[in-house]
């Protein structure tokens, strides 16, 4: 078990790996990356039930995870490579041809980790369900996580997912909205007001967490541990996580410009001055 | 030449929900799914052998499509079921990503296609999906032409590793092809000999070809019948030597003419035996409402018009 400090210097090194990546590959999404590298990093390297050095499809006896808004993917491998699943030198690759790091996440390319494509936008909770009614039926009592934008649950198949999984009884799910209120358009308020999230979300059924700031570690391991207890008692079980895009460096912060753009590689070192190096650059 | 008997006029989507309680009966990983049309695709009497293995979605495709894939990962067979087209246009995007990009054992069951659905009209009847379907990488296309072959497909489908199209009409249509035949994916089924021309069909259209096979006969003209019973993938080589000894190509099919069947027999005989070629299809308009046998009679695809077509091409040999 790692203590809060420990996860704090391992986020502080994803944050990095994800400015030299996105930096790197002249594209991708930094915005939404550096706001869940703490929500990220407390799954993978504590929250979650799972061996990265036995990786199956079919994930018997470890937790999933399907991280629904795909683009985000600079945290999402980031926090794998640096978990285990392949080696951190493969973040050089990021969005190259050839890769198995593809802009969005994809099991073509065979990268140990992913089992599901993801990035067209409200699918992933659907998947999860799918996944959680398999493990009932195989009798294994392991869980299964989703993550989605805070912008993406506009997509109708997210209330289709979340009715289902309201009125079925799916206890074994947790879904984590990432709750930055930024979209590419603007605020989620400017583009689709998603009015009162918590109120909605228990209205079909489910057991709502709230984590009031998803950028404070132990904030986030004690909502995730306290979602966690609430499994198996009869409903799907979500966590409004608030975070802010850009977490970690100053000009990035409180905008929606860096959720498909990148840092210039002239910026670049004023945004890595922001983040020690702690685990050591790829 | 040989001839076919219809035994019994029976659907399509019966023999599917017979084949699909079979597969469930001889694997226990198999299970199903459907969109509030359990009856309708003939689901129910899986759903009542293995309840525990049936998931009723509600009205919400796309998290079928969603929840089917998810499942798949755990090692079960998902049979999804619904309407031809709820399950195809209604949700490309969804067996896009999560069922072909993603490779999962997922089999989409359409039931209700194309045009002798009937009085439901054309919001209902769908003759692109087989258009649809075909355009996705790693997605085998089945079109079975009766009960039997239903079965079989169906059979065939829970034993296929990998995403599967399984496209199923409504009415009651000849049933006449050999009870407990095994059904070969990717084989085209040869059922008349001939050398004057050769009629690819596909679905509730081989027996309308081997209906007009007969009448071409009494007028001493040699028409082979083949059934094209899996769209993806072609059975390039078969379609080619039978073209070749021919020399002249009618493809019939209950679909529209662009991207169906006999654009994939076009395909293959342009790259390796151009042949003059005719197609019995619907061209780029949508259906209406009426009996199966009027929609078949007044968009075109009879046996007459069968005959009509192999007229039309032998004159361009």
């Amino acid at each position: 078990m790692k203590s809060t400090k420990e996860l704090q210097t391992i986020a502080t090194q994803i944050r990095r790996d994800i400015l030299r990546m996105t930096t790197a590959a002249k594209s991708g999404h930094p915005g939404g990356s550096l706001g869940t590298a703490d929500w990220m990093t407390a799954m993978q390297f504590e929250i979650m039930k799972h061996d990265p050095e036995h990786f199956s499809m079919d994930g018997k006896g470890q937790d999933m995870l399907f991280v629904s808004q795909g683009h985000i993917t600079p945290v999402i491998y980031s926090t794998m490579a640096r978990r285990g699943y392949f080696p951190v030198s493969e973040l050089n690759t990021f969005r190259k041809f050839g890769t198995r790091l593809q802009g969005h996440p994809s099991t073509e390319h065979g990268l140990p980790g992913i089992r599901m494509a993801s990035g067209s936008l409200g699918q992933g909770l659907s998947v999860g369900i799918g996944a959680a009614l398999g493990k009932k039926m195989t009798g294994d009592d392991t869980l299964v996580y989703t993550l989605h934008g805070d912008g993406e649950i506009q997509e109708g198949q997210i209330w289709e997912a979340l009715m289902f999984a309201g009125a079925k009884h799916v206890d074994n799910l947790i879904a984590t909205i990432d709750y930055n209120h930024q979209q590419i358009d603007g605020t989620t308020d400017q583009v689709m007001n998603l009015g009162d999230l918590k109120a909605k979300l228990e209205a079909f059924m489910w057991t709502v967490v709230v984590i009031e700031n998803g950028n404070d570690m132990q904030q986030v391991l004690d909502g995730m541990a306290k979602a966690k207890a609430l499994t198996g008692k009869g409903s799907p079980v979500a966590v409004i996580l608030t975070t802010e895009m850009g977490y970690g460096v100053d000009f990035m912060q409180g905008t929606n410009k860096y959720h498909g753009a990148v840092v210039s590689a002239d910026d670049l070192p004023k945004a890595l001055a922001q983040l020690e190096e702690t685990l050591g650059d790829f | 030449m040989k001839t076919y008997e219809n035994k019994k006029s029976m659907e399509l989507r019966a023999g599917f929900g017979m084949g699909l309680l079979e597969a469930g009966q001889r694997n226990p990983d198999v299970v199903a799914l459907t969109a509030d049309v359990c009856g309708s695709v003939k689901i129910n009497d899986f759903a009542k052998a293995f309840p525990e293995r049936f998931v009723q979605c509600g009205i919400a495709e796309a998290n079928m499509v969603g929840i089917a894939a998810g499942m798949s990962l755990c090692g079960k067979v998902p049979f999804l079921g619904g309407f031809a087209e709820f399950v195809t246009g209604r949700v490309y995007d969804q067996i896009r990503q999560v069922v072909c990009y993603s490779n999962k054992n997922v089999k989409v069951c359409g039931s209700h296609a194309g045009i002798s659905l009937g009085e439901d009209g054309a919001t209902h009847q769908t003759m692109e999906d087989i258009a649809l379907m075909k355009a996705l990488p790693n997605m085998t296309v089945l079109v079975p032409c009766d009960y039997n072959q239903a079965k079989a497909a169906t059979l065939a489908a829970a034993e296929h590793v990998g995403p599967v199209y399984l496209r199923l009409g409504r009415s009651k249509m000849p049933n006449f092809t050999e009870e407990g035949a095994k059904f070969e994916i990717g084989k085209a089924q040869l059922l008349n000999e001939g050398k004057d021309v050769t009629l690819f069909a596909c679905g509730h259209l081989v027996w309308e070809a081997l209906e007009a096979a007969k009448a071409l006969e009494a007028e001493g003209i040699s028409a082979e019948v083949i059934n094209i019973h899996t769209i993806k993938p072609l059975d390039v080589e078969a379609i080619v030597a039978s073209a070749r000894k021919t020399r002249a190509v009618v493809t019939c099919e209950e679909h529209l003419f662009n991207g169906g069947m006999g654009d994939s027999v076009a395909q293959a005989l342009a790259l390796h035996c151009p042949t003059p070629m005719e197609y019995v299809a619907v061209d780029d308009k949508f259906g209406e409402s009426g009996t199966p046998d009027e929609m078949l009679t007044n968009y075109g695809l009879r046996a007459a018009n069968i005959v009509e077509k192999a007229h039309a091409v032998l004159r361009r040999k």
